[in-house]
C-alpha cells in the first residue's frame, strides 16, 4: 500500500534523475499519445451508450409499467355509452389510480404524425382511447378483461407488457455491449502501451546495460519508463475524452419524439466521467508499462 | 572476496578458460596478462558476475553467483568498480553526470559526493571537460572517465580492463598511481593489461601479483618479469 502510494506520488511529482537517464524516443511517445487519445474518444461513446441504454431500460420499465390503454371500437351511436360503461368499470377496479377518456384533440395529436394535422377525427370510425394510470400495486389484468368482456364488448385492454419486455431486454443488451466495449477498449489500450513500452526498452538496451553495469536495480530503470508512459497515457486520454465529450455535446438535442435517441445525449454523462477516463487510462498505462518493463528487463542481462 | 573453485567458461564452442582455482583477498593487487583473445575480459566478467561459470563455482562476497537474483547482482555491482575495455557511457548525458552515475542510481547523490566528484574529475584531468558529451571525448579521455566512474562509489574491488590502452605513458602512470592509492586504502585491484612496462612500473611501488592466462589456465606468474 505504501509502495503504491509512493509510486503514485512518483508519477506526478517525478524523479527528474531517473527520468534523465533515458532519452525519450519520439516514435513510442507519439504512438502512446495517439493510442490513448483514440481509445479515450471511443470510451466516451461506449460509456454514453451504456448509460443511455441503462437509463432507457429503466424508464421504459417504470413509465410503461404504470400505464396502459383501453381501446373501444364500436358503432358511432354506441361509442359514448360504451365509453361511459368502460370508465365505470375502470373506476371500480382496484389498482387503477385514474382512467381518462382521450378528447378528440388529444387523439388528433396522437394521429397527427401519420395522417397530418387536419384529420377530421370526429367523422372517422376511429376507436376511442382511454388512458389508464395504475397505482404502484397494479391491477389484475386478466380479471379486468373478463369484466370488460361482459360489460363493454367493444373494449380491448392493452397493458403494454407485450411490447415492453423485448424493448427492455434490447436496452439491457445494448448496455451490456457498451460495457463490453469499454472492457475491450481498456485491453487494446493496455496492449498498445505494452508494445510501445517494449519498443522503447528495446531501443534503449545499451543504456539499460550501462545502468545495470553501475549497479542500478530493475526497479530504478523501470521507473523512468513507467513514469513517462503513464503520463503519456494520461495526456492522450485527457485530450481524447475531451474531444469525445465535445462531439457528444454538439449532437443535435433530441426532440421529444426522438424516442431512443432522447437518452443518448450528453445528459447524465457527468463531468466525473471526463475525469475518470484519463485516470483509468493512466492506471492502465502504469500497470502495462510496469509489467512490460519487468518482463523485458529480466530478459536483458 | 572472490572465490573461484574449479571454474570453467565456454561461449558455446570449446572451453575458453578451464580449472580456475583462485581466491582474491581484500587488499590484493593483481595484474592479469595474456595475449589478445586469451580470455582476460571473460575472466573479469566472471569476477563481477556478468558471466556465470559454465562449470565450477564462483562466489562474490560470499554469495554463489548462481543463486544471486537480479537485485543481488545490482548490489554487488555497487561494491565493484569496473573499467570496461570499450567504456560504455550514456551518450546523451555530460561527462560529469556519467561519472556520477553509480551514485545517482543508488540514490547517494548528496553534497559530499558532489565535492568528491569535482576532486575526482580534476585527479583524472577531466575538470575542463565536465560538461562535454561522451561522443566528444578522445579515447584516452573516455578511459579516464571510465576509471573515475568505477571508483566514485569507493568500491571494495576495482576491475580495470586494459585501462591504459588508449593513453600516453604519462597518463597511464597517473592512472596507475590512482589505482595504487586506492589499493593502499585497502581496496582490491585487478588490472588486465598486456603492457609489461606498466606491470614493471607498478611492481616498484606496490606488492603486485601477476596472473597469466596460458593454455586456457590462469596461473600465478613467478617474480621474474
Ligand atoms: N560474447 C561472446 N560470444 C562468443 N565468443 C566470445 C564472446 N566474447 C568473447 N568471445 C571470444 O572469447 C575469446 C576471449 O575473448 P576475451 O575474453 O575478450 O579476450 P581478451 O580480453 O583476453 O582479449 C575470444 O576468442 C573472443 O572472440
Ligand atoms: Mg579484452
Amino acid at each position: 500500500m505504501k509502495a503504491l502510494l509512493n509510486n503514485i506520488i512518483f508519477v506526478f511529482v517525478g524523479d527528474a534523475q531517473a527520468d534523465r537517464m533515458v532519452p525519450p524516443t519520439g516514435f513510442t511517445a507519439r504512438l502512446t499519445l495517439f493510442a490513448s487519445a483514440a481509445m479515450a474518444f471511443l470510451a466516451v461513446f461506449a460509456i454514453a451508450l451504456s448509460l443511455a441504454s441503462g437509463r432507457l431500460a429503466q424508464r421504459w420499465g417504470q413509465e410503461l409499467a404504470q400505464s396502459s390503454t383501453l381501446r373501444i371500437s364500436a358503432p358511432a351511436e354506441q361509442m359514448a355509452a360504451q365509453t361511459a360503461a368502460a370508465l365505470k368499470v375502470l373506476e371500480t377496479t382496484p389498482g387503477i389510480a385514474q382512467a381518462t377518456a382521450m378528447s378528440p384533440d388529444e387523439q388528433r395529436a396522437l394521429l397527427a404524425p401519420w395522417f397530418g394535422p387536419d384529420l377530421p377525427v370526429e367523422d372517422l370510425p376511429i376507436p376511442q382511447l382511454i388512458a389508464i394510470e395504475e397505482t404502484p400495486e397494479g391491477y389484475d389484468a386478466a380479471g379486468l378483461r373478463l369484466r370488460l368482456q361482459a360489460e363493454v364488448p367493444g373494449a380491448i385492454l392493452d397493458d403494454h407488457t407485450r411490447w415492453r419486455k423485448p424493448l427492455q431486454q434490447a436496452a439491457g443488451r445494448l448496455r451490456l455491449l457498451g460495457l463490453l466495449s469499454i472492457g475491450l477498449i481498456a485491453l487494446v489500450t493496455a496492449a498498445m502501451i505494452t508494445l510501445a513500452a517494449q519498443a522503447a526498452l528495446a531501443a534503449n538496451a545499451k543504456i539499460i546495460a550501462v545502468l545495470r553495469l553501475v549497479g542500478a536495480q530493475d526497479s530504478y530503470i523501470a521507473k523512468a519508463f513507467v513514469r513517462r508512459f503513464t503520463l503519456r497515457a494520461l495526456y492522450g486520454a485527457t485530450a481524447g475524452s475531451f474531444v469525445g465529450f465535445l462531439a457528444l455535446f454538439l449532437l443535435p438535442a433530441a426532440q421529444e419524439q426522438g424516442g431512443f435517441l432522447t437518452g443518448l445525449g450528453f445528459q447524465g454523462l457527468s463531468a466525473a466521467w471526463l475525469l475518470l477516463i484519463p485516470i483509468l487510462a493512466a492506471i492502465v498505462g502504469f500497470i502495462a508499462t510496469g509489467t512490460a518493463a519487468r518482463r523485458t528487463l529480466k530478459e536483458l542481462r | 572476496m572472490i572465490e573461484l573453485n574449479n571454474v570453467a567458461y565456454s561461449y558455446g564452442g570449446g572451453e575458453l578458460l578451464s580449472e580456475i582455482d583462485l581466491t582474491i583477498q581484500p587488499g590484493d593487487f593483481y595484474f592479469l596478462t595474456g595475449p589478445s583473445g586469451a580470455g582476460k575480459t571473460t575472466f573479469l566478467k566472471l569476477c563481477y558476475g556478468d558471466l556465470t561459470p559454465t562449470a565450477g563455482e564462483a562466489r562474490l562476497f560470499g554469495q554463489d553467483v548462481r543463486t544471486m537474483d537480479r537485485d543481488a547482482h545490482a548490489m554487488t555491482r555497487r561494491r565493484i568498480g569496473v573499467v570496461h575495455q570499450d567504456c560504455d557511457f550514456l551518450d546523451h548525458l555530460p561527462l560529469a553526470d556519467n561519472v556520477a552515475l553509480p551514485l545517482t542510481v543508488s540514490d547517494r547523490n548528496d553534497l559530499e559526493q558532489v565535492a568528491n566528484l569535482k576532486e575526482l574529475l580534476s585527479w583524472v584531468g577531466l575538470k575542463q571537460r565536465a560538461k562535454a558529451l561522451p561522443p566528444e571525448l578522445s579515447g584516452g579521455e573516455r578511459q579516464r572517465a571510465a576509471l573515475a566512474r568505477a571508483v566514485i562509489m569507493s568500491p571494495d574491488l576495482v576491475l580495470a580492463d586494459e585501462p591504459t590502452g588508449n593513453v600516453d605513458w604519462e597518463m597511464s602512470q597517473r592512472l596507475l598511481q590512482l589505482l595504487i592509492e586506492l589499493n593502499k586504502m585497502g581496496k582490491t585491484v585487478i588490472i588486465a593489461t598486456h603492457d609489461m612496462n606498466l606491470i614493471r612500473a607498478a611492481k616498484a611501488k606496490v606488492q603486485a601479483r601477476v596472473l597469466r592466462i596460458a593454455n586456457r589456465h590462469v596461473q600465478l606468474a613467478g617474480a621474474d618479469l
